[in-house]
């Protein structure tokens, strides 16, 4: 029933004017924040006006036609089959539209692949599935992956999508960047091709492993921008947004110095409670493990492992440290992972109800020996 | 612009060089009105195991958040789904008209190599069925999108090398049976039916079969150097072995791209074909006509990399393929002025042909406007990869190609089976169709403009209505499928009962030589050439 009202709504929108309906009903391109991007949509804006024109005319005489030239009219069909002067004129008149499109479309690309004179680099790396960020000019580097709350409303069967904030579109980490500054982007990825989109922006850029991308942006005022990864990478393609946050320089410069103190600490080796293992072992889980083995860690069948009774996983954890550190040929090598984010790892994937273990120990960060490090 | 019946000296109830009796017909023959069935019934089976595939898509996207399938499952069926409509379903329905229709209309009696004819249906067949049985092996059937991308593509399962096997198999069928077509024409003509004679639909079909003579073999080339890279240890698209993987994506569009038009250009030829007949009046511009599929063809080898604008080139690069796409909306405007010339000062009736072929020019050059917008590089970068392009291709097959198809079915059934459609039924089918592909498609151009990538199985919340309307237009368009179904099993099977006359349509043998044939036409025709051919259509 709520269905049916909501189509009817959207019906005698579309009828009607689109007035205060802009947030469930989008229509046009955004025109964005940047130059570039408002350059980009007085564009699309102008060839989109010359094809409602040229449409116009077009299907204006060929409904005229097909209104007034039928038979059941009467209409005797005229025999003419050629006009020369007619098809010069209709091949002569669309080359000069296109030549005055082209003018414009050169500025935009010129604009567009201007790299130089930027003032800070950000190294973007694409992986499966999440993207990774370098500042190169302070060594600021940290993941950015989907929300938790978004993760779990799309993995868990009752999850709701319409109870979690901007589903889909947030991140735990989001891209700060400084307003008013030139920042150059290079692009790479670590797997498959992926490309990094924020409409607000104007462009995307492909990621491609193995090779080196650039592209530009100057955000003029503070805000927070959202995209997504828009080339198909893989099962969670759909679920490796981007965002970025755009402050003042001030704001920046604090927030610069925040993250390389907390970048700079030591790893806390003390000991947590149980509920705290569990809960940061569960965070941990969601963004590394949960892609392949699944939020009930069923895994895929023929495809991916199940956790679940996996005498690997509830065996002894000394060689499961060291299955998790170097990967297999399947798959990665998570040596990325904090002493104490393995702790808590180890402890929810014996532990948790939802996995369906329950091996009843507590793994702290002090017993984790590095059986292989990076 | 006379024509004169041409004169049959052969009997028509002479059963000597009939059809094999049974199952073994449908298996041995070389007959090309046999082949042309078997194509065309090829074609509508897969067009509905393609459009389930469509539908489960549809459900997925209903609503926000995952309900039915597995994201990797969703990316299978988008996969599936293009390749099985691309190689499964539009591909050899054309094949399937030029089978029945390119003999009959240059006045020959047969294609130019009938057995090369049957083994090409057959190959098509077992490469479908290899491609489907992909959906049955360990770690799913491909999922990489229909371009089949590496190193994406790379970590499909024990499906891999069924895939690319499937390819050749299936650009072996489409070889075969475009050698078949252009030795047919070059041939096998009435002496009478010189080049620029013949009707529209041969012309698109030479031009396209010369089109698939040169990009199948890249094609299989590109996914035999996939092949070498997963098991024998190459590294063409592969960087940390000198390679590059967008290497792939220049070869795969220097075959996809023209590959679009050998499944639009044999379109304009059917809608050049069927236009002129209820519009009672010639062809307007027959030779701009040829010309323009000429040109268009051409310019679908220099323009590839449009599809990659933003894969990272340099800005000569993207300033070129821009300015070559763009050339494109020419000779394209051409046709589309072309066939509204034709209706103009007409005496036009609208049978559900004539219907279908309406919708085709108005609903193809919705679909050549999104076109041109997105030639323009900048502008594509942010239209690439959304449902804006997914709208735009749609627009360009499902409403064109795809109506084009049915609108043939219509036009030429009563020929093949001397039997009737039901017109009714047929119109139903008609508005059905043009309703509900438009409530489908039209929504995803703003579904792209916001800002929802495609190929994903699941969105933002503020793409929820359009995607709720755009599923809608899918069931209801999804369903109506079925009435031509019903209308061609009922057509076969006795129709309305009214006894088609051999013109069928109105004056239609001043437009083409195969309806100076008998209705239903005999099992052999043309058996001497005939030696005056219409010329309404030139």
């Amino acid at each position: 029933m709520k269905k049916t009202k909501q189509l009817f709504a959207g019906l005698t929108l579309l009828a009607s004017s689109q007035q205060g309906a802009q947030a469930d009903y989008p229509l046009n391109l955004m025109s964005g924040i940047t130059k570039v991007s408002n350059h980009i949509y007085d564009l699309h804006m102008l060839i989109l006006w010359i094809c409602v024109f040229i449409g116009i005319a077009v299907f204006g005489t060929m409904f005229y036609s097909i209104f007034h030239h039928r038979k059941s009219k009467g209409h005797k069909a005229a025999q003419f089959h050629e006009n020369t002067t007619v098809e010069i004129i209709w091949t002569i008149i669309p080359t000069l539209i296109l030549v005055a499109m082209a003018i414009p479309a050169t500025k935009a690309v010129i604009e567009l692949d201007d790299v130089q004179d930027s003032e800070m680099s950000i190294k973007v790396t694409g992986r499966q599935w999440y993207w990774d960020y370098q500042y190169l000019d302070n060594g600021i580097k940290f993941e950015s992956h989907l929300d938790e709350a978004s993760e779990k409303a799309h993995r868990l069967a009752n999850g709701n999508p319409h109870s979690v904030p901007h589903y889909l579109l947030n991140v735990d980490n989001p891209l700060v960047v400084p307003v008013n500054k030139k920042i150059r982007f290079v692009f790479t990825a670590a797997d498959v091709i992926h490309s990094w989109w924020v409409p607000d922006l104007g462009w995307k850029k492909d990621a491609n492993p193995g090779f080196i991308n650039e592209a530009w942006t100057l955000v003029p005022k503070a805000g927070t921008y959202r995209g997504q990864c828009t080339e198909l990478c893989g099962r969670d393609h759909g679920f490796m947004p981007i965002v970025v946050v755009a402050m003042e320089q001030p704001d920046y410069d604090a927030w610069v110095k925040k993250t390389l103190a907390k970048q700079e600490e030591p790893v806390d080796l003390a000991d947590l409670s149980r509920e705290d293992l569990m809960s940061k072992g569960a965070s941990v889980y969601l963004k590394n493990c949960v892609s392949c083995h699944q939020i009930n860690g069923s895994g895929i069948t023929g495809t991916y492992p199940a956790l679940t009774a996996s005498p690997k996983v509830i065996g002894p954890i000394d060689p499961l440290i060291g299955f998790i550190q170097a990967g297999t040929s399947r798959m990665p090598a998570f040596s990325k992972l904090k002493d104490d984010q393995l702790a808590a790892l180890l402890t929810y994937i014996r532990n948790a109800p939802e996995l369906g273990n329950s091996v009843g120990d507590e793994i702290q960060p002090k017993v984790i020996t590095p059986v292989y490090n990076d | 612009m006379s024509a004169v019946v041409a004169e049959h000296d052969h009997h028509h109830d002479d059963h000597d060089h009939g059809p094999a009796k049974g199952i073994l017909r449908w298996i041995i023959t070389t007959n090309h009105k046999d082949i042309g069935t078997l194509y065309l019934l090829f074609a509508l089976a897969m067009f509905f195991v393609g459009g389930s595939m469509a539908m489960i898509i549809r459900a997925e996207l209903f609503e926000p958040g995952m309900q039915f399938v597995d994201p990797q499952f969703f990316n299978s069926m988008t996969t599936m789904h293009a390749l099985v409509m691309v190689f499964g379903a539009v591909m050899p329905a054309f094949v399937g008209l030029a089978n029945w229709m390119i003999p009959m209309m240059i006045g020959a009696p047969d294609m130019a190599l009938p057995r090369m004819n049957n083994m090409s249906f057959w190959l098509l067949v077992a490469g479908v069925l290899m491609l489907a049985s992909t959906l049955f092996m360990e770690g799913g059937a491909p999922a990489g999108g229909w371009t089949l991308y590496p190193p994406l593509v790379l970590q499909t399962g024990k499906a891999f090398p069924f895939a690319v096997f499937s390819v050749h198999l299936l650009g072996i069928s489409s070889i075969m049976g475009a050698i078949n077509i252009i030795a047919t024409i070059l041939n096998m003509r009435a002496p009478a039916m010189t080049l620029m004679k013949m009707p529209l639909f041969v012309w698109t079909w030479l031009i396209t079969g010369f089109l698939l003579i040169a990009i199948m073999p890249v094609f299989a080339g590109a996914v035999t150097m996939l092949l070498t890279d997963k098991f024998f240890h190459t590294s063409f698209f592969d960087a940390a072995g000198g390679g590059d993987p967008v290497l792939y994506q220049h070869i795969f569009w220097f075959f996809g791209h023209p590959e679009v038009y050998v499944m639009i250009l044999p379109t304009f030829g059917v809608a050049s074909t069927i236009i002129p007949v209820f519009a009672r009046k010639p062809l307007f511009g027959y030779s701009s006509m040829v010309y323009a599929t000429a040109s268009i063809a051409f310019l679908s080898f220099i323009v590839w990399a449009h599809h990659m604008f933003t894969v990272g080139m340099p800005l000569a690069g993207e300033l070129y393929f821009m300015y070559a796409t763009m050339l494109i909306a020419i000779p394209t405007g051409v046709k589309v002025f072309n066939w509204t010339a034709t209706m103009w000062k007409g005496s036009m009736t609208f049978e559900t042909p004539m219907l279908f072929s309406i919708a085709f020019v108005v609903l193809f050059t919705l679909g050549g406007f999104t076109g041109l917008m997105m030639s323009i590089a900048p502008v594509d970068f942010q239209y690439h990869d959304t449902y804006f392009i997914v709208a735009h291709f749609h627009y360009t097959l499902v409403p064109a190609s795809i109506f084009i198809l049915m609108a043939a079915g219509y036009y030429w059934l009563p020929k093949w089976t001397g039997h009737m459609y039901n017109e009714k039924i047929g119109q139903l089918h008609f508005w059905l169709s043009t309703i509900s592909v438009n409530i489908l498609f039209f929504p995803q151009h703003f579904l792209g403009l916001a800002g929802m990538p495609r190929r994903i199985p699941d969105y933002a919340i503020q793409f929820a209505d359009w995607n709720m309307i755009s599923s809608i237009g899918g069931f209801i368009f999804g369903a109506s499928q079925l009435l031509f179904l019903y209308i061609v099993i009922d057509t076969i099977r006795g129709g309305t009962g009214e006894k088609v006359t051999d013109e069928v349509w109105e004056d239609a043998h001043k437009h083409g030589l195969e309806w100076t044939l008998p209705s239903p036409v005999p099992y052999h025709t043309f058996t001497t050439p005939p030696t005056v051919i219409p010329t309404e259509h030139i």
